[in-house]
């Protein structure tokens, strides 16, 4: 069993996540909608959680879990499947057809997918229970999970932020995707008392940190540096869209498909970008 | 009968060491005190959070456990009704919704408590199996059964305490099949749950007016006995349902479902609680007798003065 420790070379990680975005885009060209936006937001969380984190064995199984919290995302965790060998090309060109097995919100049964998710605010309690499962293993499994910020307005992720915290369950390792944006603006200027994210999290027990969410060595070094004990969070700070400009912070990109023209000047700025 | 489930998952639970229990802050009664001081790892409350509890419960056997979500059945149930059918059974984990005091046996805490619909809800949700036991004996049986099932989630709907035992004289309780707990040929009672007592008052009426009555425990709601329901209309010249529950959804909607479809020519009376909430209080009888759910009102209704 493998795990990179403090041997993440962020470089290769840049470039892992350049070539997702890119794959998204190419898929993005056979269908007429996907979230985009949600899944550039958290490219670089997830790659980190896939590629620095999580140990693998041998025959490339994992001990450990990833949980998209927020299943709108999915789009990075396939491409990243595709490219680890567990979802097949066939699989990721079969996206959203009759034929395929993958759709627009990640579904249990498909491999490499831990649960389904989709509606809001269900990930955190199931992490949460895999969590206690794992407690109970001589090397417990830790649960690395990927929420949306406007899924931190569910009480029920509250509901899972206090049992997680209350079972001292410190196999947990979430991240919430803070873009700060939804589908009727600003999340800050929407629901401002919401913010500082950081201490509400603390205040319920959790070790939190808080890094930019599209700095893969900053992600890296935040959660193996943790002091442990308890669950930990991740506030990263994201943009929506990132990678292509005229994406970022724009809602529309929450779920659309990019015209012919919009696809190439995206894969410019892709290949220019440093 | 929640002292049996206790007694009985404490049982399975010294056995299995996958078995969970995740409850939503409810006094731990009988031997549930006993699981949760001997196996304190695998006894969770979560407080009053119903929506971690299925949640949890649904991680737990994601991971290969075998959990059971306990409290009172309406937030067991509704609350947190879009876990149970996402996480539970979307996904199709073995994992048991204990509805602790279903129906309208917490009569004097008014409408907030009753659990008149949970049939209808659960039962339209696909992969859900329902059971739901009419004395402390099937309670004990449906328990273990749902301990060491792996077909999907269950939905357990329990009473309270002090239900007489009613299937000593019974067939074997077999999951998903109808169990003849008194055989006539005349009239034939279908029922489950704590309501079941009627019936056997029910019957010995009749039988001083002269008729034998069958009485048959519909423990398993879900997926209903076909067959045997079908049997019991081709059989019996009258075929009565008694249950605890809204006339939509439940046994009573079901069998004449059962039987337009088999063209059945036996008569049929239903008697539910009514599509309207009860807004008076009382003991658990006159809740239901607010329905006209009484053995005097039933037997009236169908002839016996």
């Amino acid at each position: 069993m493998t795990r990179p420790d403090n041997n993440f070379d962020t470089q290769l990680a840049r470039g892992r996540c350049r070539r997702y975005r890119r794959r998204i885009l190419d898929i993005s060209q056979q269908v007429p909608a996907l979230h985009i936006g949600s899944a550039y937001s958290c490219t670089e969380i997830v790659d980190c959680f896939y590629h620095g984190l999580m140990r693998r064995d041998a025959d490339g199984s994992s001990p450990d879990t990833f949980l998209m919290s927020k299943g709108h995302g999915c789009m990075i965790q396939y491409v990243i499947l595709e490219e680890n060998g567990l979802l097949s090309r066939a699989d990721l060109d079969g996206y959203c057809t009759p034929e395929g097995q993958l759709g627009v919100h990640p579904d249990y049964g498909t491999p490499g997918i831990a649960a389904a998710t989709g509606s809001l605010g269900h990930g955190l309690s199931m992490a949460c229970g895999m969590a206690l499962a794992e407690r109970s293993r001589k090397d417990p499994g830790i649960i690395y999970a990927v929420l949306s910020d406007g899924e931190v307005q569910e009480g029920s992720t509250w509901e899972a932020v206090l049992m997680s915290s209350s079972l001292r369950l410190d196999n947990i390792v979430a991240a919430v995707d803070n873009n700060d944006l939804q589908s009727l603006g600003r999340t800050s200027v929407t629901h401002h008392s919401f913010y500082p994210l950081v201490d509400k999290f603390q205040a319920f027990g959790w070790e939190v940190a808080e890094v930019d969410g599209h700095d893969p060595a900053a992600i890296f070094d935040a959660v193996v540096n943790r002091r442990g004990g308890r669950p930990f969070m991740l506030v990263a700070k994201t943009t929506k869209g990132k990678g292509v400009s005229y994406m970022e912070n724009v809602p529309i990109w929450h779920y659309r498909s990019p015209n012919p023209d919009e696809y190439r000047r995206a894969i410019d700025e892709l290949e220019t970008a440093p | 009968m929640r002292n049996m489930f206790a007694e009985a998952l404490y049982r399975e639970a010294t056995a299995n060491p996958n078995i969970y229990v995740v409850v939503a802050d409810i006094s731990p009664v009988g031997n549930m005190a006993k699981f949760s001081s001997e196996y304190p790892e695998r006894f969770i409350n979560v407080g009053v959070a119903e929506q971690s509890m299925i949640g949890i419960c649904a991680g737990l056997a994601l991971k290969g456990c075998q959990p059971f979500a306990y409290t009172i059945a309406t937030f067991s149930l509704y609350r947190p009704f879009e876990m149970v059918r996402d996480d539970l059974c979307y996904q199709n984990l073995p994992v048991t919704v204990v509805g602790m005091g279903a129906g309208v046996i917490y009569s004097d805490h008014g409408g907030t408590h009753h659990t008149m619909e949970d049939i209808a809800i659960a039962g339209a949700i696909p992969n859900m199996q329902i059971v739901a036991p009419c004395d402390p004996a099937e309670v004990a049986e449906a328990t273990h059964w749902c301990a060491r099932q792996k077909n999907g989630p269950v939905y357990l709907r329990l009473g309270k305490s002090g239900e007489p035992d009613l299937t000593k004289d019974g067939e074997p309780w077999v999951f998903g099949k109808l169990r003849c707990l008194r055989r006539g040929s005349d009239v034939c009672i279908l029922t489950y749950g704590v309501i079941s007592k009627m019936a056997f008052e029910l019957a010995d009426r009749f039988a001083a007016d002269g008729k034998s009555v069958s009485i048959f425990s519909c423990h398993t709601m879900k997926p209903l006995d076909r067959d045997g329901i079908i049997a019991a209309l081709q059989h019996h010249d009258h075929l009565i349902v008694i249950e605890e529950h809204v006339p939509q959804g439940g046994l009573a909607a079901q069998t004449k479902q059962l039987a337009w479809d088999v063209q059945a020519r036996c008569r049929i009376d239903t008697f539910t609680l009514q599509d309207r909430f009860i807004h008076n209080f009382g003991r658990y009888p006159d809740m239901l007798s607010a329905h006209g759910l009484s053995v005097a009102a039933i037997a009236q209704r169908v002839g016996l003065g």
